[in-house]
């Protein structure tokens, strides 16, 4: 029988419409036989939630383009933990702060927050693909 | 001639419509009261008695009939996720004309099931993660259903990697497995499930509820009269191959106890600035409130309006409005009749209930502002470009503001984030057919739109 894909929830967090990035995402992540839920732009924390429930997820992939990510994910790892979704990865990219920080500061904010992985911008759909078999193979 | 004899087995009322398929017109209908307490065959008889004497004897090629009798088809539905299979599991049975008496989501618990078993539903829906997702869920649920050593029927239509073990876990009950309500997050694959409801509900729930007396008489289908209502209302809309139809529209049948809307429409965002969310509605829709009605879910419409808002309306003053309102909570087969007050608390009442069932029917957006400037978020259908409405129920019959009422279906700046319709023809189902041309469309689509499109009386334009 062949090998179940593995399922990944991906979407863009909070106010932000930027929808080009997301459905690249979505065909790089299909191209290397995940199986993606995709839910497209303006999503909110709950619906990361409820269709990694149904769709049984074995991670989530959080995009942020408008500066505001650190907010939007605050608070996300609590609401999974909350929801039975104990332990399931969280990958979180895109312009995720505001202005010139230092990505090592960062990404240690985000790890805090309970991410597993936190990319700068710039990162290849490659970069994400790799970290998502180290977690998951 | 070729006359058919179409039935819609009520709670209060047995109706019968006669027609003739070939000239295309209604020969007659009449209705007898029935009660809980009456044999429903009674209803029957009596009706045909009566159509009888309007018509004479005649004879029928075929008789086809409808039933919400004895509390209508009744379902219980379980799914996971509330705002997703949960309520993929909610518009399947409801689309399939069911009465939803309990919905529950995620695992049921012993009190649930003790809860399902006072509710004793005609029909179990157990449903509950996307093809290839979520398991654990339904094959609990599947436990707990067993446990409680069912007599109703189950239909199981969740993950369809999780169906075979429902289906062993449920073993020596009576179980139906169907294609999963949403294979796919955000697909709705409701219409196989809506046709094994109809199934069950034919082989199983007659016998159940004394019709199979009846069913002697009939020749074919059987389906819930909220489902047949829905079957004329897509007719109307798209039309045959030889009959257009009307487009896109709304109709809403304002009961004693439930005010019933349906909606046939795609209902998608308009702009391209509008981001939808939230599961997909279908394009054949129906919502039931079962709060709302104009005598036994009285209380309902008051509790949503406002007594002061009722007093406005109906011009009668706030104390008056509660008096009558406990009058007619005491007297509920009190019609108007021509009493003045009572005739403008009707108004006001069914207005009220237009306004509220459409307005939760209806999908909503509201305005968002992002980096990229002014967005839109719509969530359920977007109705607005809706140009006809259709209505029925006694207190919309019976009035002379037919038109005033119905225009409270309408979009409303009290309301400016309701995807209501902004402007629409009203139609009015004066002689109860939907259900029956409902039925008739099975066989004959042509001569049941046809005549819907000369039975139903025009009233107007409203904005």
């Amino acid at each position: 029988m062949e090998k179940k894909k593995k399922v990944l929830v991906i979407g863009v967090i909070g106010a932000d419409v930027h929808a080009v990035g997301n459905k690249i995402l979505y065909h790089a992540f299909t191209q290397a036989g995940f199986d993606v839920v995709n839910l497209g732009v303006m999503v909110s924390q709950e619906e990361y939630i409820a269709a990694a429930i149904e769709s049984n997820a074995d991670a989530i992939v959080v995009s942020s383009l408008y500066g505001q990510g650190e907010l939007d994910c605050r608070g996300l790892r609590e609401k999974c933990d909350e929801a039975g979704l104990k332990g399931i990865p969280l990958l979180v990219g895109g312009n995720i702060v505001i202005g010139k920080q230092k990505f090592e500061d960062v990404e240690e904010r985000f790890k805090a927050m309970g991410f597993d992985r936190a990319f700068p911008p710039g990162t290849s759909p490659e970069t994400t693909i790799e970290a998502l078999h180290e977690l998951l193979d | 001639m070729k006359n058919i004899l179409l039935i819609d087995f009520g709670s209060t009322y047995t109706k019968l419509t006669a027609v003739d398929v070939e000239a295309e017109v209604i020969l007659g209908t009449a209705a007898s009261f029935t009660t809980i307490e009456t044999d429903i065959n009674d209803g029957l008889t009596n009706g045909m008695k009566i159509l009888e004497e309007k018509l004479g004897k005649i004879e029928y090629e075929a008789c086809y009939a409808c039933s919400s009798a004895a509390g209508g088809l009744r379902m219980v539905t379980s799914g996971l996720v509330p705002e997703l299979t949960g309520e993929a599991a909610k518009l399947a049975s409801l689309g399939a004309g069911a009465k939803v008496v309990g919905i529950y989501a995620f695992q049921l618990t012993e009190d649930d099931v003790e809860d399902i078993k006072k509710l004793n539903p005609d029909i179990f829906l157990l449903v509950g993660g996307t093809d290839g997702g979520n398991t654990e869920c339904i094959i609990h649920n599947a436990k707990m259903i067993a446990g409680m050593k069912p007599d109703f029927p189950i239909v199981i239509a969740g993950n369809r990697n999780a169906a075979k073990e429902c289906e062993r876990i449920l073993e020596g009950f009576e179980t139906h497995v169907c294609p999963n309500v949403m294979p796919k997050f955000g697909k709705l694959e409701i219409e196989p499930t809506q046709k094994k409801i109809r199934e069950i509900f034919l082989n199983r729930i007659i016998q159940a509820k004394g019709l199979s007396k009846a069913a002697e008489l009939l020749s074919d289908i059987m389906m819930p009269t909220p489902a047949a209502v829905l079957q004329a209302m897509e007719l109307l809309s798209k039309g045959t191959e030889n009959e257009h139809g009307i487009g896109d529209l709304v109709a809403v049948d304002v009961g004693g106890a439930t005010t019933d809307v349906y909606s046939i429409a795609d209902g998608m965002p308009e702009h391209m600035n509008t981001v939808y969310k939230g599961l997909p509605e279908p394009y054949a829709k129906r919502t039931v409130e079962g709060d709302i009605g104009m005598r036994y879910s009285i209380q309902g419409i008051v509790d949503v309006a406002t007594p002061r808002k009722i007093a406005e309306l109906s011009g009668l003053s706030e104390e008056r409005v509660l008096e009558l309102v406990d009058y007619l909570k005491q007297n509920k087969d009190k019609t108007p009749d021509g009493d003045k007050e009572l005739v403008a608390l009707d108004y006001a009442l069914a207005s009220s209930a237009i306004e509220e069932a459409v307005r939760r029917h209806a999908g909503s957006i509201y305005e968002t502002y992002t980096m990229m400037g002014q967005t839109f978020v719509q969530e359920g259908k977007n109705l607005t470009k809706v140009q006809e409405i259709v209505v029925t129920g006694g207190s919309l019959i019976h009035t002379e503001k037919t038109e005033e009422i119905a225009s409270h279906a309408l979009f409303s700046p009290t309301h400016p984030e309701s995807l209501r319709p902004r402007k629409a023809n009203v139609w009015v189902d004066r002689s109860y057919i939907l259900a029956a041309m409902g039925l008739l469309s099975s066989y004959y689509p042509d001569a049941a739109l046809r005549i819907m499109k000369k039975e139903l009386e025009y009233h107007g334009y409203s904005e």
